[in-house]
C-alpha cells in the first residue's frame, strides 16, 4: 500500500527523525495561510499525488514570496500531473504540502528495502542523491551502501556509523546521521513498511540530517495489526474498478486490452493473460478470483471485467480442484442469468467434473463458447474479437 | 522414489480443528497420507474424526505419535509462531499453506530456522505431493500421476494446469512442491532442485517461475553448473505491468527488476528448455525426455 509524501513525514516525526516544518493543504487559500505560518523566506509547494518524479513533471517549486505561493499553489492543484510513473494519463493534484525551505549544502539517498536474495532488510545509502537509485545501482553500484540488517538484533550503531562515515559525513553530521538512520529503521520495523526512501536525505550549511522526501510503502499483509493503514489509505489515488473489486475481496489489475479474464490463482491468471497476448489479443485486466468461482464471485467479476468498456470479450479460465466444475459452471451460467452480458464469453473449466460442466455450459441455452484446452481457450476468445 | 514425503512419512496438521485444516485433512487421509495427529493449542485429547489424536503441543505430537512432517493451516496473525513452534519441536518437513503472513514476521522465522534441521515449504503455497504416496496441501490430488518428473512452482493453480497436462500425456511426477508465492518462502527453487538432483528416480524437473524476485536467476545459474538432468520453465507474467502486485506479494516488478523476459533469457542462457506459452509445458517435457 502506498501513502503520500506528507503521511510518510507524519510518521517519521513520531519515531523523531527530522523533517521539514510543513502543512497539507487543499485549497490556494490554506497554501497562503500554511506559507504565513511557517515564516520563512523560502517556501516549497509540493503536489501530492502517489506516483514518483513530481518534481520533473512541474509539481514541486519553490516560493520566495506569498504571492508566489498563491500563484504556484493556484497553478498545481488541479493540474493534471504526468511523470514516468503516472503513465500519459497523468493524475490530478488535490492537494499540496507547503513546507519550509531548507538550506542544503549535500543531497544523499538513504532507503530500506527487503533483500529478498537473502531474506533479510538492507539499508542502502548513496552520496548520489536526488537521482533515481535505479539508475545509480545500474550505472555506478559501487556508489550504493549497503547494511544488512540480523532480524534478531536489528540495525545497529555501528551500521548506522559504516553508513554515516561512507557518504563522507563529519563532525555532528555524523551522530545526526545515526540518529536518523536508527530512527528510520524503527519506523520501518514498527509499522511494518515494505519500502522507505529518503531521497534526498540533506545536510543542511549547520550540519542537520534531514529528510527532504520521503516514501514510505507498507506491507498489505500486516493491515489487521495497524488501524492507521486504512486512515491513510486515498482512494483518490487508485483505479475506481480496482476499489470497487477490493470490496467483494476479488483481486483486478485494470490493464489496457479488451480481452476480459476471469481466472482462480494468481498464476494461472498471470498466465491466461500471457496466453492471451500470444494467441494475438491483448489481456484488459488481472483477475483472480480465488479458490473456487461461485454464483456471487461470477456475478462480481462480471460486474468489474464489464465495468471497463474496452472489454470486447471475455475468457472464463477455472482449474477446479476441490471445488468441481460442474458447480463452477453452474455458477457462471446463474451469474450470467440474471445480467445483461453483451459480449462473446469463453469458458474454459478443467479438473475435476470438467465434462459434466461443459454439457451444462452447452444446455444452458445461453451463448456460452466452450473451450477444452488452454491454448484453445486462447485462440477461441482472440477469435471471436476478428 | 520421491523427495521430502512418502508414504511412510508421519503427518500431522497444526489447525486441525479449524474449517480449512480440517477440510484439508481429511482429503489428506483420503489420498492416503499418513496423518498420525492434529495440533489446535487448548484442544488437546480430542480425536480428530474419532481416531486421530489432538494435541496441545508440536513437541507433544512428536513425542507420542513420532510426527516427523507438519502441514500448517494456522491464520496468519499465528502462522509465523506456529512453524517455529513445529521447528523447534524438531519437525522435520514444513509445510505452511497460510497465505498473508506479514514479511517482517516471516524474516524473524527465516532467520530462526538458520540453525535447525528441517525444510520449510511455502508460506502462502499448495504443498507438497508425493503421488501414489502421501500429500500434505490443498492441491487435488486426482490430477497427479506416479512417475519420474519433478514439479517445482511459485503458484497454486497453475502447477495444477502443469500437472493436469504432464498427466494427461502420461507423465507421471516424482514429487510436486509448490514454494509459494510470497517475497519470504523457505525452501527455494535452487534447495527443491538439489533433492531432486540427488533422487535418483527423478528424470525431469518443471519449474514454474513468476516475476518478483531473482530466484529464477538464481536458480540458472546454479543449474547450469550443477544439474545434469532437463529443466523445462515456464515464467507468468509476460504480460504483467511494472509496480502492481499480481495477486501473490512477491509477484511485483520493482525498480524494473524481476521481469518475466529477464528471468527467461536467464534461464535460456542456462541451457534450459523456457517455454512462451503456459500451454506448452507437458509437450516440451516430453520432448525433453525423449518421449
Amino acid at each position: 500500500m502506498k501513502i503520500h509524501e506528507y503521511q510518510a513525514k507524519e510518521i517519521l516525526r513520531r519515531y523523531n527523525v527530522p523533517v521539514p516544518r510543513g502543512k497539507v493543504v487543499y485549497t490556494v487559500d490554506e497554501a497562503v495561510a500554511a506559507a504565513a505560518e511557517l515564516g520563512t523566506d523560502v517556501v516549497v509547494v509540493k503536489a501530492q499525488i502517489h506516483a514518483g518524479g513530481r518534481g520533473k513533471g512541474g509539481g514541486v517549486k519553490l516560493a520566495r514570496s506569498i504571492d508566489e505561493v498563491r500563484d504556484l499553489a493556484g497553478q498545481i492543484l488541479g493540474m493534471t500531473l504526468v511523470t514516468h510513473q503516472t503513465g500519459p494519463e497523468g493524475r490530478v493534484v488535490k492537494k499540496l504540502l507547503i513546507e519550509e525551505g531548507m538550506n542544503i549544502a549535500r543531497e544523499l539517498y538513504l532507503g530500506i528495502v527487503l533483500d529478498r536474495a537473502v531474506s533479510k532488510l538492507v539499508v542502502m545509502a548513496s552520496t548520489e542523491g536526488g537521482v533515481e537509485i535505479e539508475k545509480v545501482a545500474e550505472e555506478s553500484p559501487e556508489k550504493i551502501l549497503k547494511e544488512w540488517v540480523d532480524p534478531a538484533v536489528g540495525m545497529t550503531a555501528f551500521q548506522a556509523r559504516n553508513l554515516a562515515f561512507g557518504l563522507g559525513l563529519v563532525g555532528k553530521q555524523v551522530g545526526n546521521a545515526v540518529k536518523f538512520i536508527l530512527g528510520l529503521y524503527r519506523a520501518f520495523v514498527e509499522t511494518d513498511a515494505s519500502l522507505a526512501e529518503i531521497n534526498p536525505l540533506v545536510i543542511t550549511g549547520d550540519g542537520n540530517v534531514i529528510a527532504l522526501d520521503a516514501k514510505i510503502n507498507f506491507d498489505d499483509n500486516a493491515d489487521y495489526r495497524h488501524s492507521f493503514y486504512a486512515e491513510m489509505r486515498d482512494l483518490d489515488e487508485e483505479e475506481a474498478l480496482e476499489v470497487e473489486a477490493s470490496k467483494y475481496n476479488l483481486n483486478y489489475i485494470k490493464l489496457d486490452g479488451n480481452v476480459g479474464c476471469m481466472v482462480n490463482g494468481a498464476g494461472l491468471a498471470m498466465a491466461t493473460m500471457d496466453i492471451i497476448k500470444l494467441a494475438g489479443g491483448e489481456p484488459a485486466n488481472f483477475l483472480d478470483v480465488g479458490g473456487g468461482a461461485n454464483v456471487d464471485t461470477a456475478r462480481n467479476g462480471f460486474k468489474i471485467i464489464l465495468s471497463d468498456k474496452n472489454v470486447k470479450a471475455i475468457l472464463i479460465n477455472i482449474f477446479g480442484g476441490i471445488v468441481r466444475c460442474d458447480r463452477v459452471a453452474k455458477g457462471v451460467i446463474e451469474a450470467a442469468k440474471t445480467m445483461d452480458i453483451n459480449v462473446p464469453v469463453v469458458v474454459r473449466l478443467e479438473g475435476t467434473n470438467a465434462k459434466e460442466a461443459g454439457v451444462l455450459l452447452n444446455e444452458s441455452g445461453m451463448d456460452f463458447i466452450v473451450a477444452g484446452s488452454l491454448q484453445d481457450a486462447a485462440e477461441k476468445v482472440v477469435g471471436v474479437l476478428q | 522414489m520421491s523427495i521430502l514425503i512418502d508414504e511412510k512419512t508421519r503427518v500431522i496438521v497444526q489447525g486441525i480443528t479449524g474449517s480449512e485444516g480440517s477440510f484439508h485433512a481429511t482429503q489428506m487421509i483420503e489420498y492416503g497420507t499418513n496423518l498420525v495427529g492434529g495440533v489446535t493449542p487448548g484442544k488437546g485429547g480430542q480425536k480428530f474424526m474419532d481416531k486421530i489424536p489432538v494435541f496441545n503441543t508440536v513437541a507433544e505430537a512428536v513425542k507420542e505419535v513420532g510426527a516427523e512432517a507438519s502441514t500448517i493451516f494456522v491464520p496468519p496473525a499465528f502462522a509465523a509462531d506456529a512453524i517455529m513452534e513445529a521447528a523447534a519441536a524438531g519437525i522435520g518437513v514444513i509445510v505452511c499453506i497460510t497465505e498473508g503472513i506479514p514479511a517482517m514476521d516471516m524474516l524473524k522465522v527465516y532467520d530462526y530456522l538458520q540453525d535447525k534441521d528441517c525444510h520449510l515449504v511455502g508460506p502462502n503455497c499448495p504443498g507438497v505431493i508425493s503421488p501414489g504416496k502421501s500429500k500434505m496441501g490443498i492441491m487435488p490430488g486426482f490430477i497427479h500421476k506416479e512417475g519420474r518428473v519433478g514439479v517445482i512452482s511459485r503458484s497454486g493453480t497453475l502447477t495444477y494446469e502443469a500437472v493436469g497436462q504432464l498427466t494427461s500425456l502420461g507423465i507421471g511426477q516424482s514429487t510436486c512442491i509448490g514454494i509459494g508465492g510470497d517475497p519470504i518462502i523457505g525452501t527455494r527453487f535452487i534447495d527443491a532442485l538439489k533433492l531432486f538432483k540427488e533422487d535418483e528416480n527423478t528424470d525431469a524437473v518443471v519449474m514454474i517461475g513468476e516475476i518478483g524476485g531473482t530466484a529464477e536467476e538464481e536458480a540458472a545459474a546454479w543449474i547450469k553448473e550443477n544439474f545434469d538432468k532437463p529443466v523445462v520453465s515456464f515464467i507468468a507474467g509476460q504480460t504483467a505491468p511494472p509496480g502492481r502486485r499480481m495477486g501473490h506479494a512477491g509477484a511485483i516488478i520493482s525498480g524494473g527488476k524481476g521481469t518475466a523476459a529477464e528471468k527467461m533469457k536467464a534461464l535460456s542462457d542456462a541451457g534450459i528448455h523456457v517455454c512462451k506459452s503456459p500451454a506448452d509445458i507437458g509437450s516440451t517435457i516430453k520432448e525433453a525426455l525423449g518421449l
